[in-house]
This record gives C-alpha cells, structure tokens and sequence, in this order.
C-alpha cells in the first residue's frame, strides 16, 4: 500500500511506484490524478496522447499487464503493482516493433496522434491472437478513433504485420477490403 | 502518358514515421519550457447575454493564479479571418453570443488551479432572448446578433451569369427541390493547444495550427507589433481539417497572459471547448433549381441558399461564396444564378470545413439531379455523362478548366462498381448511387489583401553533399505534405530522398508559406520546391562540367549521380560535386518562389473559387437498407479521381480514404446538436458519432491518368475534393434502393425509417 502524505491544505497525496516499461519510477501523486497525466507530466511519457479526457477516442491508450486501456479512465494510485507499457515502451533497443514498421510502409500514419494507441492496441491483440482475421483486426482497434486514415492503411499494416510481410505491394491502385 | 521519374510516383514511407510511430513525436500539448504556467479561458454559459458585471477578486485571491484577465486587459481591436469582417474580440465587453464566447482567461501553476479559479470568476448576465434558427434569423422583430447587422444578414451573394429565366423558359423540364445540411464538427483528435512567451519584446506562439504565416498576421495585427516581432511555429499537428487555419483564444488570450506573467502560458482547448470554439460545416438550407432538354441536357441552374454563420464570420463569408461558386464545376452549363444568405445565429461560429463550402451544395445539387434523371427516365449514370465537363472549358462564373477527366472518371467508376449489372439486376433493398466532385488546388487569392507570393522554399545542401534541408512555410497537418515536397525537391534536384530533411513551418525559419488549406500545398509549396530543386540541379551540373570537363547541356543528374548523356565513361557522384561546390562557391542553395496567374472574372466574389487548377473526381456507393429498422449497410464504394500527376500513390489513396470517412460520417451519423437553449448536447466524441473501424466499408480508389499543364510535374489536389461527392452518393444509393428520399443531412437510418414509412402509408391510402 503506498505512503499517504497529507500536504498543509489537507490534501493527500500519494507515494507510488509505477512499472512502466519495465522501469519502477516512484512519484508522489493526488488521489484524483489520472494514469495518462502522470505518465506524461511526471515522466514525460507524452506519447501517450489527451484526445478527450472521456475515455471516448483511445488516444492515450497504454497496455496494463498486456490488456489496452484508456489510461485517462484509470487513477495512477490504481496503477501501483501493474505492469504498464507506453508507446515508449514498444520499440526494443531502438528497434521498430513489426506493427511499427508495417504502419509506416503502409502509410497508416497521417497526423500521428491516434497512432501510439492504435499500435499498443494492435500490439496487444497479436500477442493474444498473432493471426487475426480482418473484423477481429476491425474490433481490436475500434476504441481507437482516427479522423485522418478511414483505418483503410491502419487495417492493412495490422494484418500484414500478422502476416509477416510489412512492406506492401505497391502500386498506384490500393484496394482494401472492409468489415461486413 | 505520365513518364515514370526516380523519387516522385512512388510511396516513399512517410518522413515523419518513425517518429509518430515511436511516441517521439511532440505535438504543441507535449512541450514543456521552464518556468511556464498554463492557461484556461472562461466562456459564457449563455447563447446571448448582457454582461452586467465581472468580479475577478476571489480568483485572484487562488493560490497558485497568477494572472485573470477580461476585456478591460487586452486590445478591443476586432479580428475574424475573412477581411470584409472582422467582428470578434478576444473577450466579450458588452454582451456574449454564443455558449462558449470568451469572456476572462487565468494562468495558473497547474491545470487543476486554473479550473478552480474559473469557478471564482463572478459573472452577472442579463439574458437576452437568441437568435437559434437560422431559417428565422432574417425574419423582423428577431434579436439582433451583432447590433451593426442588420437582419442578422452576415453576407448576401446575388450572382447571375447568362439568362436563367430564358434557359429554364426554354428547357423541356423544370423542377426544384429544396434541402437542409447539417452542421458538422472537423474533430481532429488532436486539441488544439498554443504556448506563448514574450522576450524583449517580442513573442514567439507555439501553435496547432494549419497557418503560422496567418497566425503570425492576424497575431500582429492585433497587437500593433511588427510580422518580424511575432514568431509563429509549430511541431506537429494533429489533423486540422479547416479548424486550426485561424488564431483562437489560445493565442490571443495566451500571449496576453504570458507578457502580463513575463513567463511562458500554454493554453489549450478540452473536447467540449473545441466543439464550442467550432468554425466546423455550416448549416444551410439548399434550394436548387434546374432546367433541362428532352435529353437531360442541364440548360441552367439556379441555387437559392441559406447559410447558418454562428455568432461571428470566421472565414465564412468565402465559405458562402464557395457554396455557389463550386457547383457549375462538374457539369457543363452556360446559365446560372445564385443568391445566398449567411445570417448570424446565437450559436458558434461556422467556417472552412475540408471541401469547404462545397459538399453539401454537391449533395443538393447531386440528389436533384437525380430527381431530374427519374423524372425523364434517364439513368442517373447516363444524365451525368451526358453533362460532364471537358477540359479546356470554363465555367459560367469564369474559372478555367485545364485538365479535366471528369467523363473518364465516371465510365471508369460504372465500370469498376459493376453499376450496369446492378441496376439491371437489382436486389430488393439494395442500391447504388453516383455522385462527382471537383475542388480548387489551392485559392487563386490569399485570405487577405496582400501582393505576397503564395509560396517559397529553398534548399540547403550540407557541405559534403551527405544530406539537404528543405525549408518551407508549408505545413504538415498529417495529410504527408513534408513527404511528398521532399520527394518533389529530391527529384527536381536529382538527388535521393532518403538523404533529404525538412525544417517546415516556423516563420523565423522558413520561408513564407499561406499553410495548409483550400488543398495548395503539392501544387503550390511544390512549385516553389521544385523551382529550388532545380536551382540546386543548375549549379551542380555547372560544378560538375568544371571536373569532369563536360559542357554542363551534357550532363544530367539523377537519384544522385551526375552523369554524361553523351558518355557511359563520365560519371561523378552528387556528393562528390556538392562538396567541391562548398569548398570553391560556398554553400550550395536554391529557392524558388510560387504567385499564382491573374485568375477569374470581375464581378462581385469572382476571386472565391479561382485556383489555378481543378480536381474531379466520381464516387458510386453500394447500400442496403433494412426496411424494418432504416439500417444502412454500406455494401461497398468506389471512387475514382483525376488529381493529375500522382506523387506518393499510398498518401493520395489515404486521402481519399480520409476524405470518404468523413463524408461518410457527414452523410449518416455526424451533427452537432442543441439544445433549446443553444448548448451544445453532444459536445463528445461518444455521442458526436464519428465512425469507427468496424463501420468501414470496403473501399476501391483509384486514379485517372492524368496531366495537368501548369502543375509542377503535372499534379492537382486530392486532399479536399475527395469529400466532396460523397454526401450526394450516400443519398442517392439510398433512393435507388428504396424509391424515398431524404432531404436532410445526416441521412441517419431514424429519418430513412420514417421516409419508408410515410411510403407504406400513402401507398396503403392510395389502395383504400
């Protein structure tokens, strides 16, 4: 249980340590600040986006213990014992995750800011069901609202990453299937 | 035929990728500097109130505020984006007219003080009655939204080009048909954010923006400063889709409480307050009446709009205009009227929404015209090809037309969704609809008066020809546009573009650009590029001939090397010659500067609407409804485009996919809705339905060959144009499929229920 300090006005604030990419980073946070703001105000996480503070958009998706959540609907004296994954956290050594990299042979990417919680809901979904069909792909990422793409290039790069085929065939007609 | 080049033709990944992909990339919410405080604005829970009083001293009294201010602290200058009328200020003094007008701003130590202090601010209202229905706004004895206008008339337009009373006098059949349009939010998922701080006198705002050159004039202006006294830049942007290209309360209120503070202020909107800020697609009320021949020749049009503006102009006045002057594109007809009202309303103000002005009038004009072809028993297929625009024509209101494939784009499409098999065979409950769309490749005029050219560049390359910087006002809101110039500068240059980077969007650093909007920048940021590019190519191949003792007219210079047309023996490296270049010349540099020709006619409004060249493009849909519940299920789409010379095949196809997810949105599920007291009720993306994977349907792109003469390698637009058809195909398709149409946007499956509906009824007291 974390360390509870009371400050002069009466408010508590809370002694935590947060695993996130496998780092313990002890922070000392209010009871009603979320996980999204701690991560990006205390540890300069910021790839974890604010789209709505509503838990609506998915922008500022993390993994926690491996499952994708909207972190601005979880406290981070919530988070205490969990082990969470950021968009920081993707890339080993400096090295593209396959889902990275086929999002951005895939041009999947337009302004980028629904793209770390598109990938870290894609991560999470391949590492449960490495050969999802396209609807499951659809689902996977349906929490995660991007006003730029269709999800046309999204869909694709996520399924070829499953395939593991990350460049696309290229060529000025893109065709791409869609859910039924 | 387009010729097949090195760099230009093909999906180079995006150059900002690896970034975005990684979480690296910092947009304007992500920065930090030291000592910085944040900022938030109070705005009016009122659609139209008096402000009697405001008492400031509880939240002064806050620890951790620094700074509350109101209309008493900061300039009363009034500002707005289109120049004929400015009408906003940065706060209201006397009264507010919409629910979310500014009306104080703190800055605090933290977030959470600065929504504690809002809290503290005492504002005494008097409520005024509002002005809510636009339809209304006009009528007499209604409140006045600004007292200086009249009626509430914001713009009045009264355009005729050739006779149309003669036309429709002469015509074979004459019907009209009336139609309403929703307004809609851009909702880009970025908010906007800006940070502003002052040093010596002079401010730097760090902004979301799709315009720093027009933030950094309107900024100035405001202020009294000098443009060179005002730094505007940005990092990344996060979709703009029109709603970022003006300076809001972030940047004005902002940069006020950082000289108040002397320390720097990020500002920024939540979800709610964006959608209160708005500027998004007007609402408008779309009569449309066309005359046509025995064969469904269309001999003249006449469009008698109402538009609904909000509480203040933004840049609607061109959004008015535009919502006529776009619509004689498509199709060819030589007579053509057009009267529109924009009228004040107590409710946010309406602006440039991507298409801007266009895609509902198309979905009037494109649902009538099917009207017209039942009426004559014409395939809606057959009367569009029958009417289609050709190159080097021009339209009535005097836009020329260059290239154009419009007929081509629509054979292609009938071919590519099986439209003939299907109308021939046609399942019971499905449909399918066609629509076209055409759109500026950039203004023919900036938004304000000014003799500046439209772009510039240059082109910095390193001192061992290792890597080159493009520099460019040009701004890259996520539709790829760094991508896609530094293709164009490493193919103008010769050169490879993995070797290319970019500095873009800062006014310190970059060359003048207007910035992302009105679908300019491949075409006009990339004749600027290309110009540099070429200028770089010019004095390398001269650098060249001195080594390798060649005429500089035998050398040519590709994917960076430079060699003999003449000889196979003769070949030197790019780097090798642009290392000799700085060591003898100095750095190696070129620029390039863009100013469109005089474009379009004299009239009254001819500038709105001129571009130096026009996108076509044709959509067909597939539906099928369920008619126990008025479902929509979006079997399929195809769309099929003229946009000139490609230049990144996989960005253009994200374009239009872009653009037909949120015609999509706008056809069926997205509208911002009020209450009766004007405030907004789905101000959230949980109840502002925009679409989410799962609602995708499949979807086909393709593009025309096409080359368009005074395009730099021949492109035109794709960004924009591609919304443009689709509201009117959505709306079509549903027809086809159940012989009912609904003449509002959205098309939702409550109001196509209730259309099938009152066609059993009738149909059930047409037996009895």
């Amino acid at each position: 249980m974390s360390n509870v300090i009371t400050d002069k006005d009466g408010v508590k604030r809370y002694l935590i340590t947060l695993n996130v990419n496998g780092d313990e980073h002890t922070i000392l946070v209010k009871g009603n600040t979320t996980l999204t703001n701690a991560l990006r105000d205390q540890l300069d996480l910021t790839g974890t986006k604010r789209g709505c503070e509503l838990g609506d958009c998915g922008s500022c998706t993390v993994l926690f213990d491996g499952r994708p959540i909207n972190s601005c609907m979880k406290l981070a004296v919530e988070a205490e014992g969990h082990e969470i994954i950021t968009i920081e956290g993707v890339a080993a050594n400096g090295e593209l995750d396959a889902i990275q990299q086929s999002m951005i042979n895939h041009a999947a990417v337009q302004c980028g800011y629904c793209t770390p919680g598109m990938v870290l809901s894609a991560k999470a979904l391949l590492t449960r069901n490495p050969h999802p069909t396209e609807p499951e792909v659809r689902e996977a990422i349906a929490g995660n609202l991007c006003r730029c793409t269709g999800y046309v290039h999204i869909v694709e790069a996520v399924l070829a990453a499953s395939r593991g085929v990350l460049a696309p065939d290229d060529g000025a007609h893109a065709t791409a299937g869609g859910a039924k | 035929m387009s010729k097949n080049y090195n760099v230009i033709g093909h999906s180079k990944p995006k150059i900002d990728g690896p970034e975005k992909v990684s979480g690296a990339a910092k947009y304007t919410g992500d920065l930090k500097f030291p000592n910085m405080l944040h900022g938030k604005i109070l705005t009016s829970p009122h659609a139209h109130a008096r402000i009697l009083s405001i008492d400031t001293s509880e939240a002064e009294k806050l620890p951790g505020v620094k700074a509350v201010i109101t209309h008493k602290d900061v300039p009363t200058l009034k500002y707005g984006l289109s120049p004929a009328r400015w009408d906003e200020n940065i706060f209201c003094s006397e009264k507010t007219r919409f629910v979310g007008d500014k009306v104080a701003a703190v800055a605090c130590l933290d977030e959470e003080t600065c929504y504690k202090a809002l809290k503290l601010i005492k504002v005494e209202y008097e409520v005024l009655p509002a002005v809510l229905d636009f339809l209304t706004a006009m009528d007499e004895g209604q409140p006045l939204v600004h007292e200086e206008y009249a009626r509430n008339i914001n713009t009045e337009i009264h355009q005729e080009f050739g006779d149309v009373a003669k036309a429709f006098a002469e015509a074979h059949h004459v019907r009209t048909d009336t139609f309403i349009g929703q307004r809609t939010y851009q909702c880009p998922i970025e908010p906007h954010s800006a940070i502003s701080m002052w040093d010596a006198g002079k401010l730097t705002i760090y902004s979301s923006t799709q315009s720093p050159h027009y933030f950094q004039h309107y900024i100035a202006r405001e202020f009294g400063m000098d443009i060179g006294d005002v730094r505007v830049l940005k990092t990344f942007v996060g979709g703009g889709f029109g709603g970022k290209l003006e300076p809001t309360g972030l940047e004005f209120a902002g940069a006020v409480l950082a000289k108040i503070t002397s320390r720097p202020v990020r500002m920024f909107y939540d979800r709610a307050e964006m959608f209160a800020h708005n500027r998004g697609r007007h609402a408008q009320q779309m009569e449309i009446t066309t005359g046509v021949d025995k064969d469904g020749k269309i001999l003249g049009a006449y469009a008698n709009f109402k538009m609904d503006g909000g509480a203040y102009t933004s840049l609607g006045i061109a959004s008015a205009y535009y919502a006529g002057a776009l619509l004689p594109m498509t199709y060819e007809f030589d007579n053509f009227k057009f009267d529109m009202y924009r009228v004040y309303t107590n409710l946010p103000a309406c602006g440039a929404q991507r298409g801007h002005g266009a895609p509902q009038p198309k979905y009037a004009f494109e649902s009538h015209l099917d009207n017209v072809a039942k009426d004559l028993g014409i395939d809606p297929m057959d009367i569009r090809i029958r009417n289609a625009r050709r190159p080097d024509t021009v339209t009535p209101n005097d836009f020329k037309i260059n290239s154009c494939h419009m007929k081509e784009c629509l054979e292609r499409a009938r071919e590519i969704s099986g439209w003939d098999e299907k109308k021939k065979n046609k399942v019971p409950g499905r449909g399918i609809g066609v629509s076209t769309g055409s759109f500026v490749t950039g203004a023919g005029y900036p938004i304000y008066r000014t003799d500046l050219p439209h772009a510039s560049a240059f082109i910095r390359v390193n001192e061992d020809g290792t890597a080159a910087t493009l520099y460019t006002g040009s701004v890259d809101i996520g539709q790829g546009s760094d991508t896609v110039l530094c293709q164009m500068a490493a193919e103008a240059m010769g050169y490879r573009y993995e070797q290319m980077k970019i500095v873009a969007a800062d006014t310190e650093t970059t060359p003048l650009d207007f910035g992302a909007y009105a679908s300019r920048q491949t075409y006009m940021s990339g004749t600027a590029v290309k110009l540099a590019g070429e200028e770089v190519k010019k004095q390398i191949l001269e650098m060249a001939s001195f080594m390798l003792s060649l005429p500089p007219e035998d050398l040519d210079c590709e994917d960076g090397i430079i060699f003999s047309k003449s000889r196979d023996d003769k070949s030197i490296t790019f780097q090798e010659a642009a290392r000799k270049h700085f060591v003898l010349r100095g750095p190696l540099m070129g620029k390039g500067v863009y100013t469109p020709p005089k474009l379009g006619g004299t009239f009254k409004g001819a500038a709105v609407g001129t571009s130096p060249a026009y996108s076509f493009g044709a959509q067909i849909g597939e539906v099928e409804i369920d008619a126990e519940t008025g479902e929509i299920s979006v079997l399929g789409i195809w769309d099929v485009h003229d946009c000139g010379k490609v230049i990144n095949p996989r960005l253009l196809h994200g374009q239009v996919h872009g653009a037909l997810f949120m015609g999509m949105g706008e056809s069926v599920w997205e509208e911002v809705l009020f209450d009766d007291k004007g405030k907004i009720i789905n101000a959230e993306l949980a109840n502002y339905k925009m679409l989410t994977a799962m609602d995708m349907p499949p979807i086909e792109s393709e593009v025309i060959d096409s080359y368009e003469p005074t395009g730099p390698w021949g492109a035109k637009e794709v960004g924009e144009g591609s919304t443009n058809p689709t509201l009117g195909m959505f709306s079509n398709a549903i027809f086809d499929a159940m012989g009912v149409r609904v003449n509002s946007l959205p098309l939702t499956y409550e109001k196509v229920w209730r259309a099938l509906k009152e066609k059993r009824e009738q149909e059930a007291a047409e037996k009895a």
